[in-house]
């Protein structure tokens, strides 16, 4: 193993994963290399059915995966417990997703605060916590609306200050432009890219060049295997 | 990293304030259960209250004697002999019977609501008349409302005197007249008041006690001819002996005295108060018990339709749950969210259910109260002991649990993945 290899955030050996429908078994990640530094900001491109999701769900500890070595913060993450995986997220990931994944009964405020009420921190904590978030995010005044009451680009701010909230190492966001239109998107990612600057490594998957060419490195996934990358 | 406070009760809270109409209908399954169990025992215990009152001022070793026909032949006389009682038997049944330790023999004139038989001046009533003993006391008592009871004195020297039952003093005495002293006519025979009393049992019972006269068995048997005569028993045997035994005892000496054959189960009519409380004990410890189990059934349709409201409820925040896993919620403390809503609903609507119940009862309690005239009624106190209460309650929560184990399960079946998928 190279020294980076071990000063990686993530690390990926020879990742497989194959999905079981019924007797068929598709195999869509078919051995994937990769390391990302920290502090980086990269992108996943690839086409529909790629396994972009797939790949991110891996390094989300949200799914398994059948063979290879997957390094988190110098962790192995082989083989977690539900139980194992949940803390490590927790404690070391962040999550933006297209469709923001918001709370709808809970307020911007609440929905930011939930992943401190689940390491047990004290409400009163959490909710200034959550409030200092959202003003980083320019939305201090609706935190007390309830996500049907915002914009789609005010939603995706209240998900990523949510990611933010509990200090994560890495946050991965899965096409979280792919529901806004073109001013909004430029708005998001110009907050991911404010939140990469103060050191937190950030991996998107995205179908826009224009997303990705803001980004240090893409990754090109093609038949469930990395194509090249260039950074 | 997990600890229950507040914060757990407020999520579950807030979740199941989301869908109040949901949430207030199924719990609305759980409190019927919980109030339909509590009435019907409520219920069931009042009717006891009201059964038992009516015996309740008898002695529980109280045993009441009389005597028909012999129903089989025995030392020489045929089968169908009337039998009849003495004082003297009765002398002879007090000497010689071990399980007895009072006697009272009663003879009685007029009945309920029968011909005017009691005078005073132009006012005249249709009231029963006892000649009895002091004894008669022990068995069934009658508290003084003026004056005395009747005394071993009386008995002695055949006096002429009366106690007699309120609604008798106020059908022949004025509010302004003084009862004790005044002088009754029954049947011709002058008789002076010196009590009058009241009485501890309800309803027609009541009506009875109060409508009856009690004189001296001794001037009874003398102003009415009745010689040595006596109608009935009333009696009172050892507390340590069971009624049935007691009763075969003291009979087993009569049958003796009067040569009936000791197998003979016609002679002698008797009744014991406490084989009448095993009775209505028994037919009261069934009511109770079908109760509880149509209740407990309509508890357990409340839960199992608590169970499927909450496997339809995961189903429906598969996505937030998946949220909440990828926001580090371990499959513990989902499985402890949704058993915690599941109790959480169980236990408020029960409660409630309970608070209704007791509430109800308590309610139709002060009305039963508030109205006299229904006192008399074999309906009384309807009540449900605490600790039926908190064992209905009990069962509830184990039951919520219990319902809640499924929907938990089924929460953290789904991955994450497929969780945050759905949409
Ligand atoms: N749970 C699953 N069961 C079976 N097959 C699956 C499952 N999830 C994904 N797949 C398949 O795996 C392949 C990769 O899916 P993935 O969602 O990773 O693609 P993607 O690159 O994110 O595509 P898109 O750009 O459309 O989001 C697809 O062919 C998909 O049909
Ligand atoms: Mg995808």
């Amino acid at each position: 193993m190279s020294a980076g290899y071990l000063a990686a955030v993530i690390a990926l050996k020879s990742i497989r994963k194959a999905y079981q429908t019924g007797s068929q078994s598709l195999t869509v990640l078919k051995g994937i290399d990769c390391t990302i530094e920290k502090g980086e900001l990269v992108a996943i491109m690839g086409s529909s059915g790629s396994g972009k999701s797939t790949l991110l769900n891996v390094l989300g500890l949200l799914d398994d995966f059948d063979a290879g070595t997957y390094v988190l913060n110098g962790q192995n993450m082989d083989g977690l417990s539900e139980k194992a995986a949940a803390r490590y997220r927790s404690e070391f990931l962040g999550f933006v997703f297209q469709s923001f994944n918001l709370i709808s009964y809970k307020s911007a405020l609440e929905n930011v605060a939930l992943p401190l009420y689940y390491q047990g921190v004290p409400r009163k904590e959490r909710q200034a916590s959550a409030m200092a978030f959202l003003s980083k995010v320019g939305l201090a005044d609706w935190a007390e609306h309830l996500p049907n009451q915002l914009s789609g680009g005010q939603k995706q701010r209240v998900a990523i200050a949510r990611a933010l909230i509990a200090n994560p190492s890495v946050i991965l966001a899965d096409e979280p432009t792919g529901a806004l239109d073109s001013v909004t998107s430029d708005e998001v990612m110009a907050l991911l890219k404010e939140i990469n600057k103060e050191g937190i490594t950030i991996v998107v998957v995205t179908h826009e060049n224009e997303i990705a060419n803001q980004c240090d490195r893409i990754i090109r996934l093609k038949d469930g295997r990395i194509e090249g990358s260039n950074g | 990293m997990w600890r229950p406070d507040w914060d757990v009760f407020i999520e579950m809270v807030q979740v199941l304030l989301q869908k109040p109409l949901r949430t207030g209908l199924s719990g609305l399954g759980v409190g019927w259960g919980l109030f339909m169990i509590i009435i019907t025992i409520g219920s069931a215990n009042g009717l006891q209250n009201g059964v038992s009152q009516d015996l309740g001022d008898m002695a529980k070793n109280s045993m009441f004697m009389w005597t028909q026909s012999t129903s089989m032949a025995y030392k020489g006389f045929q089968r169908g002999r009337p039998i009849d009682l003495t004082i003297a038997d009765v002398e002879y049944l007090a000497a010689n019977s071990q399980t007895l330790e009072a006697v009272a023999p009663q003879n009685q004139l007029g009945g309920w609501r029968g011909s005017n038989n009691v005078t005073r001046g132009l006012k005249t009533g249709a009231f029963t008349v006892f000649g009895e003993f002091p004894e008669q006391q022990l068995i069934e008592a009658r508290p003084l409302k003026e004056g005395r009871h009747l005394n071993d004195r009386d008995i002695d020297d055949k006096r002429k005197i009366a106690v007699i039952g309120e609604r008798v003093r106020d059908i022949l005495f004025t509010k302004q007249e003084d009862a004790i002293g005044g002088s009754i006519r029954i049947n011709g025979v002058n008789f002076t008041v010196v009590g009058v009393f009241t009485s501890m049992r309800s309803g027609e019972d009541a009506e009875e006690d109060l409508q009856s006269i009690r004189i001296p068995f001794t001037a009874f048997n003398q102003a009415f001819h009745q010689g040595d005569d006596v109608g009935w028993l009333c009696l009172l045997f050892n507390e340590e002996v069971h009624a049935d035994s007691a009763a075969a005892e003291i009979m087993s000496v009569l049958k003796a005295r009067l040569s009936i054959h000791p197998d003979d189960n016609r002679a002698f009519g008797h009744w014991t108060v406490a084989r009448e409380f095993e009775e209505i004990q028994s037919v009261f410890s069934a009511i109770r018990w079908v109760s509880f189990v149509f209740g407990g059934l309509a508890l357990l349709a409340g839960i199992i339709g608590i169970m499927n409201i909450m496997l339809i409820t995961v189903r429906e925040r598969t996505n937030e749950l998946g949220i909440r896993r990828a926001l580090g919620a371990t499959p513990g403390v989902v499985v402890r969210q949704i058993m915690g809503e599941t109790l959480l609903l169980t236990t408020l609507f029960g409660l409630m259910g309970a608070i209704l119940g007791v509430g109800t009862i308590e309610g139709i309690n002060a009305l039963l109260d508030s109205m006299p005239d229904m006192q008399g009624g074999s309906f009384r106190n309807p009540q449900v002991s605490i600790d039926i209460v908190l064992q209905s309650l009990l069962t509830m929560v184990v039951m919520g649990a219990l319902a809640g184990i499924l929907p938990a399960f089924r929460a953290v079946s789904i991955r994450p993945v497929e969780a945050i998928r759905t949409e």
